[in-house]
């Protein structure tokens, strides 16, 4: 096994690792690997500490000791079986937001592209607002199914539509405008329509909340989600050779049709597993695989590098709700990313045309 | 010419986009470890007939054989070992640098454990220095010429490692010195033993470089053969439509097409 | 990305032109018909010649009251607003290169909105009198805070750059709006009406102090297509034709602002017109920016004013809001659309 800052007889022009043994062969950039391993132990580290504040502040060595297995029987049951799912939580569908959104960016080949192009969020929202207004249910269960079943049948909608001998990127995106747009109207009418309490509810929902999030809603959440990791591992060479575009994967020994529908299919997964559970948190999976780019410096859109980042993203984002809720009022954390994803877009962007500031063009 | 059996063989295929037919019923061999060039007049099918024999298309009628069997009876990386492609357009990720993309032309080789086995890191090595890119090799393609741009991806086409290159028009918007720099190129691989198969649009380079020309019209195969046999005054008439002698090259020999003077000949 | 080999544009086909002029006049024709529709057509139906002596002869009479205080105005408010976000669409669109792209996405969208909020949630405005120039401001100050993000400092900037730009202002701002709407039942009763898209909100006074705008950003926009085909073709051809691209990006912004900022600031913003006529223009006319513009200035009225018509007539004597029907009309017509095997991309 030998970890070496170049690799033997090739310069890559930055540095990596490569790991050779008999059943394993791989080369990794080192600064992918490091931002991944960076932002990941942050995104940890961010959710423990929010373990901290609630309707019961604890210190930040109670929470750890009750973590390793120690505290009082109170503090146990606080942190253990309330908060701990909720801090997982913001990691976990932090770092499945992220992915489906480097999924989806790299399929597209837009820095736009995002699981809503194919209608998910969209439908997904639908669905919701129909079960709660029109059937005035908003139990967790059915809110998560009818979210679930929404967006899978819309993205399902949303292909169909697309196909015409296979399936192409600006088509693709032009019918999810179509129906996404019309599902808005939807909802807008539905929630002008309603009563204003229920309308409110829905909005509650729709801005995204990870605070509900209990064992139970977590377990299955996190089972389907390590299959989606372990499956979008699987795809990743087939998605690199995506990337050079159809002709030229298909002369490596890809067919495009297929893994281009499989990683749909997984990209839709991530969305509709977190929206489920918590309600849509936006701009996640539009941001994270950007900003991780742009840091890591990676060619293209690097899986590992926007999952760490969305992970990070959704777990201080949680923190910053929570302390908010201290000393103002609880604020869904679903309007934090937004707020804070967009404000570090907005600070990267300047930086990034202020550097390029003089170079030809 | 060698007696092996043609590799590639083309058998009554019909070629096309959705509704529109390219080509009908073309058959054609292409000799092993030849260097074929096919030209034409734009829109006749060169390009087209490229992406049949690499599989990117699927005839709709008849079939492609490649090493005797039937092209879509392979596994995809097991054709990908055989045969590569040079696509006329490519995409190249944001940001990547020169390796990189040649190493992505390792992939039919690598599978989810195996990623950079030595063998790998050799080929790709050998890609760099064939292609004299060696040097490069850490910068960004972004920031290449085009030029060397086009020898990135003749590199990574080389990385694959086949028997078999096709080139789709790979000296098209390149300076003339780079043009023919990259045929030498082509020659060198395919004195190594490469079986080439190019679509060339510059008649005199094809008939330099190449030892068997497929000549194609509206769909259709002209006619085949060596340069000094296919390309005469008569032919660059009746398919490319311009009035001309052949000449031969004053440094190599091989046939070179030098036009008419509308303005004599009206005389 | 990065391509190797760019594709040259080719000169139209002498049948085109022929086809892009009777399809010029079959809609001009068509917006008469919708405008008239619009007049005639609602909770209280009136035949042509009432219309008519409503128009010519103004009286305290039912039909005559109906035409002029609710129909005339709307009227008018359509087919302004519509041919803005027409053209603002369009505009956009060429201007990013993208097909994601609507006017918004500059943060017109986002920024009246914002102000909006602010005003109904903080200052307690209310009415769209109250609050028209809130969110045409808002607008504005929206999209030159995204064009300063994009150009910080360099002068020259990049539709990707713009694009992201606008939307990460959009997102932020967006939040901040949905977290006032969220802990005031007021603000949240005037948001979730303002934001749909609604013609019926603006009088007549209104209209007419914002219009002024909208007719410059439409004059602007026609003089732009020209250095913005020159710009298709791609930046340094079109620099060699004497086009000033850097120049042409700013304008076209200002024109985007003047026409989006000001048709949200009067309806709310009427989703999808923006993004689906110039698409659908473009799959008739061909990719010249002088017939796109034009042809989407009066397609996009038609597509409002008949949405119009239809929310009236089939929620009497409710209405549905254009902003929702011009979705639901629009949609199916834009994905049957790009079905055709014609259909290209930008």
């Amino acid at each position: 096994m030998s970890a070496l800052p170049r690799t033997g007889g090739v310069d890559f022009g930055y540095r990596s690792g490569t790991l050779r043994s008999r059943l394993l062969s791989v080369r990794v950039p080192l600064r992918v690997l490091g931002v991944s391993a960076l932002l990941l132990g942050l995104a940890i580290a961010v959710a423990v500490v929010a373990i901290r504040y609630g309707d019961y502040p604890l210190t930040v060595s109670q929470v750890l000791q009750t973590l390793l297995g120690g505290g009082e029987p109170f503090h146990r049951i606080i942190v253990l079986d309330w908060r701990l799912p909720v801090a997982i939580a913001a990691v976990a569908f932090g770092a499945l937001l992220g992915l489906g959104g480097a999924i989806f960016q790299s399929i597209t080949r837009n820095p736009l592209g995002s699981p809503d192009v194919i209608g998910f969020d969209a439908g997904a929202y639908t669905a919701v607002v129909v079960v709660m207004l029109v059937f005035g249910s908003s139990g967790t269960w059915s809110i998560a199914a009818a979210a679930i079943v929404g967006g899978l049948a819309t993205a399902f909608a949303v292909y169909l539509l697309a196909w015409r001998r296979g399936v192409q990127g600006f088509r693709l995106i032009i019918v999810g405008i179509g129906v996404v747009a019309m599902l808005g109207s939807l909802n807008s009418y539905l929630i002008t329509r309603a009563d204003i309490t229920d309308a409110m509810s829905v909005g509650f929902w729709s801005a995204g909340s990870i605070a509900r999030v209990t064992w139970a809603s977590l377990t299955p959440s996190l089972v389907l989600g390590t299959v989606i990791v372990l499956a979008a591992i699987a795809l990743s060479p087939a998605l690199k050779r995506l990337e050079l575009g159809d002709d030229a994967a298909v002369t490596q020994g890809t067919r495009p049709g297929p893994v281009r529908l499989a990683l749909l299919v997984l990209g839709v997964a991530t969305t509709a597993l977190v929206t489920a559970a918590a309600g849509p948190i936006g701009f996640i999976a539009l941001v994270a695989p950007q900003l991780a780019r742009r840091i890591t410096r990676s060619a293209g859109v690097s899986v590992l590098a926007a999952s760490a980042m969305g992970a990070a993203l959704l777990a201080a984002a949680h923190l910053l709700s929570l302390l908010i809720a201290q000393v103002y009022r609880s604020i869904p954390v679903g309007l934090i990313t937004v707020c804070l994803g967009g404000l570090y877009l907005i600070w990267l962007l300047i930086r990034e045309t202020r550097r390029q500031a003089g170079a030809p063009r | 010419m060698t007696a092996h059996p043609p590799r590639l063989v083309v058998e009554d295929a019909t070629i096309g986009y959705d509704q529109r037919t390219i080509a009908e019923r073309l058959s054609l061999e292409i000799p092993d470890g030849s260097f074929t060039a096919i030209i034409g007049p734009n829109g006749c099918g060169k390009s087209t007939l490229l992406r049949a024999l690499a599989r990117v298309l699927t005839p709709s009628t008849g079939r492609v054989l490649l090493d005797g069997k039937a092209i879509t009876q392979y596994g995809s990386k097991e054709v990908a070992r055989r045969m590569g492609l040079l696509p006329q357009t490519s995409l190249a990720p944001d940001g990547i640098r020169v390796a990189d993309l040649v190493a992505r032309g390792r992939s039919p080789y690598q599978s989810l454990f195996q990623q950079w086995r030595s063998s790998d890191e050799q080929a790709v090595a050998e890609a760099l220095e064939a292609t004299r890119l060696t040097e490069l090799s850490g910068r960004l393609v972004d920031e290449l010429s085009g030029g060397q741009r086009q020898r990135v991806w003749v590199a990574m086409l080389f990385a694959q490692q086949t028997g078999i290159m096709l080139l789709d028009e790979p000296t098209t918007f390149l300076d003339i010195a780079h043009q023919y720099e990259l045929l030498e190129l082509f020659r060198t691989f395919h004195d190594e033993g490469k079986t080439i198969v190019a679509v060339l649009h510059d008649l005199d380079q094809a008939a330099r470089y190449a030892d068997h020309l497929v000549v194609m019209r509206e769909g259709s195969v002209v006619t085949s053969g060596p340069p000094a046999e296919v390309v005469t005054a008569e032919l660059v008439q009746e398919v490319f439509g311009l009035p001309c002698i052949v000449a031969p090259d004053p440094v190599t020999g091989t046939p070179t097409v030098v036009p008419l003077d509308p303005r004599s000949v009206a005389r | 990305m990065t391509q190797t080999a760019p594709a040259a544009s080719a000169p139209p086909r002498p049948g085109l032109h022929r086809r892009r002029a009777i399809g010029l006049v079959l809609l001009a024709v068509a917006l008469v018909v919708a405008c008239l529709a619009s007049l005639a057509f609602g909770a209280n139906p009136l035949s042509l010649e009432q219309v008519w002596r409503g128009l010519t002869e103004p009286d305290r009479s039912e039909a005559s009251l109906i035409v002029w205080t609710l129909r005339i105005p709307r009227t008018i408010v359509g087919l302004l607003v519509g041919a803005a976000f027409g053209v603002a669409g369009a505009l956009i669109q060429a201007l990013t290169r993208n097909p994601l792209a609507d006017p918004g996405i500059l943060g017109v969208n986002a920024g009246a909105g914002f102000a909006v909020t602010v005003g109904v949630g903080v200052f307690g405005l209310s009415g769209i009198t109250g609050y028209i120039w809130f969110a045409f401001a808002g607008a504005a100050l929206a999209t030159v805070l995204v064009y300063l993000i994009g150009a910080a400092g360099r002068g020259q900037v990049s539709p990707v750059t713009l694009v992201l730009a606008g939307v990460a202002l959009g997102a932020v701002l967006g939040g901040f709006s949905t977290f006032l709407t969220l802990i005031d039942e007021e603000t949240f009763r005037s948001l979730r009406s303002w934001g749909i898209g609604s013609i019926a909100l603006t009088d007549l006074d209104d209209t007419a102090s914002v219009a002024p705008f909208l007719v410059v950003g439409l004059l602007l926009a026609l003089a732009l297509a020209g250095p913005l085909n020159a710009i298709a073709l791609g930046e340094d051809l079109a620099a060699s034709l004497g086009t000033e691209v850097g120049r042409t990006r700013v304008l076209g912004i200002v024109a985007v602002t003047l026409l989006a900022g000001g048709g949200t600031a009067m309806t709310g913003g009427i989703g999808f017109v923006g993004l689906m006529v110039p698409h659908v223009v473009r799959w008739f006319t061909g990719p010249d920016q002088r017939w796109i513009l034009a042809t989407s200035a009066v397609a996009a009225p038609v597509l409002v004013l008949l949405a119009d018509v239809l929310g009236r007539v089939i929620a009497r004597p409710g209405e549905i809001e254009v902003g929702i029907v011009t979705a639901i009309i629009g949609a199916p017509v834009l994905i049957a659309l790009v079905r055709r095997s014609r259909a290209a991309g930008l």
